[in-house]
Parts: structure tokens; sequence; C-alpha cells
């Protein structure tokens, strides 16, 4: 009975104090998130000024610029950032032009069975098989692979598309395709029928209502999936080092080259820091547009 | 909105298109996996199923499974344990700080992978952690976490708090209410957490590659196969049975989370409440 008394008591000075069940509930995870994540992030800032002994390979404790001063004063770096900051902006505009109808079809036009066809459809790459996803292309896209096979089979030309930046455009927009259908799908969703036949009643068709009541009304979720198709090129090394050929160099795989095989984890840091503030830069651009207002 | 007939089929068309191109790829590896040739090519003459028998016996695959099997779950219990309290602590207090911590909770997911798993490699460089199973396990918990919070703290929206004032209204204690009232209104949502962030867990290649250190897990044996393009077939079957074991427990979750998509759709953008989806600004 006593230890009843003190639970109910302990749970009753609970409830009266709001701020400290808070703290109670929120402490384990948000001391996670700062000790790992965050503490984390504040490691790579502290390693990208390090620099990294050549004859043994150590970490150097000692604060320089040299990684970013390479990275800024090398033309090789300033290739790579601009071919990867070009291929982010094809796959995004690719996946959005993709997307959009797809998009508009599914919420809007198609019944309620073949909708939630197609988002499971949508949902299983969004999730699961990364690897797979990327495995299929090499596949398809190799020189005895299904495409060129298909197409000498049809007495047609056979495009050579193996390790070339036309196949990473391709994959990289196959690959990040249901992280830009997603959201676009649900601003599709939260706009009302009963705008659109407004805008019909009015005298509208159909492409000035896209243009006037529409496209404004889904730009949030444009954006959000352009955040999403921007950050997931910037940060890939799989797919540069497995379809890729030797003109594929981007951000992603120098800072694994960096870290993995050249042992130089300071200056992976440092190019690591590269793409974090080409995201800043996006997402200004895009707050800048207007494109977050809507939000 | 009114649109001709021709225009719905269309738009129709368009869409089927792009559904075969989504899933076209992934039935090309599956039929290559019954493939019996070294050298995988249509037409598929001969069909075995060899290679799985072959990628089962070896033991580099089986110790890589097991690894990724023992990562995945302890990964998931500490994204349950983590993404519940602060999808709980967001939802239902007001504190100072806290669109600036949901903004925060999110940038696991918006960054690029390779910054997180980069930053965890600097961390445990320079507090001279040696990477282990525990390494990728503190990785694969961090992002999955977010899996979690996003389906727990959107169901947490869809339900009124009332009930759980009536329960202390009518006696009940605190964890007599949780256990009664609150877990059974969250249990679907927690399930369909837990079955996202495993299959995130056990597919994942891009943060462990900086985590992992000298050990494989399924996916980085994977790509370290297809890097050299050596064992190709068998790489054929471990890609096609990853797939099948983290396609299953997508289509569940979608399954007993269909009453609210924004649940399972919730790693891309949560769109119920203009606070989550600004955090990704």
């Amino acid at each position: 009975m006593a230890a009843n008394g003190t639970r109910q008591r302990l749970g009753a000075a609970l409830w009266r104090r709001p701020w400290l069940r808070g703290a109670f509930i929120l402490s384990p995870p948000l001391m996670w998130f700062l000790v790992v994540y965050l503490a984390s992030l504040v490691a790579l800032l502290a390693t990208a000024f390090f620099s990294t002994n050549e004859l043994t390979g150590n970490i150097v404790h000692q604060w320089t610029w040299s990684n970013f001063s390479l990275i800024f004063t090398q033309s090789v770096y300033h290739t790579i950032i601009l071919r990867t900051v070009l291929m982010a902006i094809a796959v995004t505009v690719t996946d959005a032009v993709l997307a959009l109808p797809f998009a508009f079809f599914i919420a809007k036009i198609a019944r309620h069975r073949t909708r939630q066809a197609f988002l499971a459809l949508v949902l299983l790459p969004l999730w699961a098989s990364y690897l797979a996803r990327v495995y299929a292309w090499i596949n398809i896209l190799s020189n005895h692979g299904v495409l060129p096979s298909f197409e000498s089979h049809l007495g047609l030309p056979v495009t050579n598309l193996a390790y070339t930046n036309v196949a990473m455009w391709i994959v990289f927009s196959y690959l990040w395709l249901p992280f830009m259908i997603v959201p676009i799908y649900g601003a599709f969703e939260k706009v009302p029928d009963s705008l659109l036949e407004a805008s019909a009643d009015l005298g509208a068709g159909g492409w000035f209502t896209f243009r006037k009541v529409l496209l404004p009304m889904i730009l949030p979720g444009v954006v959000a999936g352009s955040i999403f198709t921007f950050s997931l090129t910037l940060g890939d090394f799989i797919t540069p080092l497995l379809i890729g050929g030797s003109s594929s160099n981007f951000i992603g795989n120098a800072i694994y080259d960096s870290a993995i095989n050249g042992g130089d984890l300071p200056f992976a840091a440092a190019l690591a820091f590269v793409s974090i503030a080409i995201m800043a830069v996006y997402l200004t651009l895009a707050r800048l547009a207007g494109a977050f207002e809507a939000l | 909105m009114k649109l001709s007939r021709l225009t719905r089929g269309l738009f129709a068309a368009f869409a089927a298109l792009v559904v075969t191109f989504l899933l076209g790829p992934l039935m090309v590896i599956v039929l290559f996996a019954f493939d019996k040739s070294n050298v995988q090519s249509l037409p598929i003459r001969h069909w075995t199923t060899h290679w799985f028998a072959v990628a089962f016996d070896d033991p580099a695959v089986r110790s890589a499974l097991w690894l990724s099997v023992k990562a995945g779950v302890a990964a998931t219990v500490i994204a349950m344990v983590l993404g519940t309290l602060v999808a709980f602590g967001i939802h239902r207090f007001r504190f100072f700080g806290r669109d600036t911590v949901s903004l925060f909770l999110v940038l696991p997911i918006a960054l690029p992978g390779i910054v997180t798993g980069l930053a965890l490699q600097s961390a445990f460089n320079i507090s001279h952690i040696q990477l282990s199973i525990y390494t990728i396990i503190v990785g694969h918990s961090t992002f999955c976490m977010v899996v979690v919070f996003n389906n727990v703290v959107a169901r947490l929206r869809r339900t009124s708090t009332s009930l759980i004032e009536a329960s202390a209204d009518l006696g009940a204690r605190p964890l007599q209410t949780f256990r009664l009232v609150t877990l059974p209104m969250l249990s679907t949502s927690l399930i369909a957490g837990a079955l996202l962030a495993f299959a995130l867990s056990f597919d994942e290649v891009i943060v462990t590659t900086f985590t992992a250190g000298a050990q494989n897990t399924l996916p980085l044996w994977i790509f370290g196969a297809i890097l050299r393009g050596q064992q190709l077939p068998e790489v054929n079957a471990v890609v096609v049975f990853v797939l099948l074991l983290t396609a299953v427990p997508v289509a569940y979750a979608a399954k007993i989370a269909s009453g609210d998509s924004s649940e399972v759709l919730g790693r891309v953008a949560d769109d119920k409440e203009p606070l989550a989806s600004g955090a990704l600004v």
C-alpha cells in the first residue's frame, strides 16, 4: 500500500508539473541527439581544420586552413564541384518533370484502388533496396546488358551508355524519383477539387488553371522534393563509383576516396563542408524565390 | 477538374510509363537471379535456384547477414525508444526552443548521408573509439530514430488528448493510462515505425561505410563485390534476397498505416503541421 501511495503521489506530482514530465520524457532522446549527432557535426568541423601527416598517416591536431585552400585553389576541385551541382540540377529538373503529371494523375484522376496501388509501388523503392536498384542499372546499361542486346535484337543502333555521365543522370533520376513524387502528391492531395471547378466555372482552361491555381499551391511540395533530390545527389558515392566512368568524379566519391582509400579524414571533412555549403546556398536561393512562403 | 477523356487517357498512359520505369529494373534483377549462366544476359535460357544456394553457403555472406540482422534489430530497438519519447515530448509540451528541436531532428535525413557518416567517423576518431558493431548501431539508431519519430508524431496529432484526461479522471494511474489507453492508440504506428526503421537499417550502405571499419554488413558485402566485379551471379541472388526482406516490412507497414498515408510517407515530408515540413528548411 505504501508503495502504491508513493506511486500515486509521484504520478500526481508529475501531472501537476508538466515541465517535469517534459524534461523526463525529452531528456534521453535529446541527450542522444546532442551527444551523438550534433557533437559529431562539431567533430567534423574541427577535423576539417586538422591535417594528415603524409608519412605516418596520423591526424595532426593543429589548426590549419590548408584543406580549404587546396579546395579553393585547385581547379580539379572546381570541376568536381561544378559537375556535381550541374548533375544535381539536371536530376532535380528531370524528377520534377516526371513527378508532376504522375502525382497529378494519382491524386486527382485515378480511382481509389488505382491510387492505393500506385502509391504502394512508389513507396517500395522509396524505402528499400537502394543497392538492388543501382545494380539493376549496371545489368541494363553495361555493354552486354539488357538495353544494348535489346537494341541489337531490334536492329537499332546500339547505345553505349555504360560508365558515362548520361548513365549517371538516368540512374540518379531513377533512384530519387520517389522522393520527388511523394511530397508533390501530398501537395496535390491538399488542393480541394472545388477550387479547380471554380476556376473552370470562371472560364479558365486546363493549362491556365494549372499555372495560376495549381502550381502556386504545389510549389512547396516541389521544393520539398527538390531538397531531397539535391541532397541525395550531393551525398552519393555509390552511383558514381559503380555507374560512372573516368570523368565521373563527384563530391561524394571524392570524399569517399579521401576518407576510405586515401586515409585523409581531414580533407574529406573539408569536402563534406563544401556539400553542406551547397545545400545552404540552395535553400537560401529557394527561400529568396519565395518557395517557402506557402509552407 | 474537368478533363477530356483524351487528357485523362494521356495522364494514365504517362503514369503507367512512370511505374514501368520504377519497377522494370527491379524485375530485371529478379529474373537474372534465376539465370543459370555465369554472365547474365537476355533471353534467359536455363533457369536455376543454384545461385541462392551458393550465396547461402558462402561464409562471407553468412557473417555479413548475421551482422546486418544484429545491427538492424539493435538500432530498431534504440530508435523505437528514443523516437517515441521525442514524439511524445514534441507533441505534448510547449517549451522554449521546440521549433529548433524539431528542425534539428530531421537533419540526419535532410543532410547528405555522407555528411552524417563522415561526421560520426570524425567523432569516433577524435574520441579514440574503435569502429565495431556498436559504432554501426549508433549510426543507424540516429537516422532510424527520425523515422519512428515521424510515424508516431503523425499518429499523435490525429488522436485526441481528451481520452487520456478522461482515463486520469476515472482514477487510472499514469502507467495504467499509458498501458490501457495510449499504447493501443499508437500500436499500429509503432509497428509500422519499427518495420520501416529495420528496413532502412538493413539496406543502408552510405553511413555504414564510415562506421563499420573492416567488417562487412550485407549491403557493404554487395557493394564490395560489385566494385570488384566478382561473384556477380551470387551478388544477384543476395540482392534479390535483400529486396524481398526489405519489401515485406515496407508493404506490411504501408498496409497497417493505410489510414494515414503521411505515416509511411513520413520519410520524405510530413504535411500535417507546417512545423515539420518547415523543419526541412
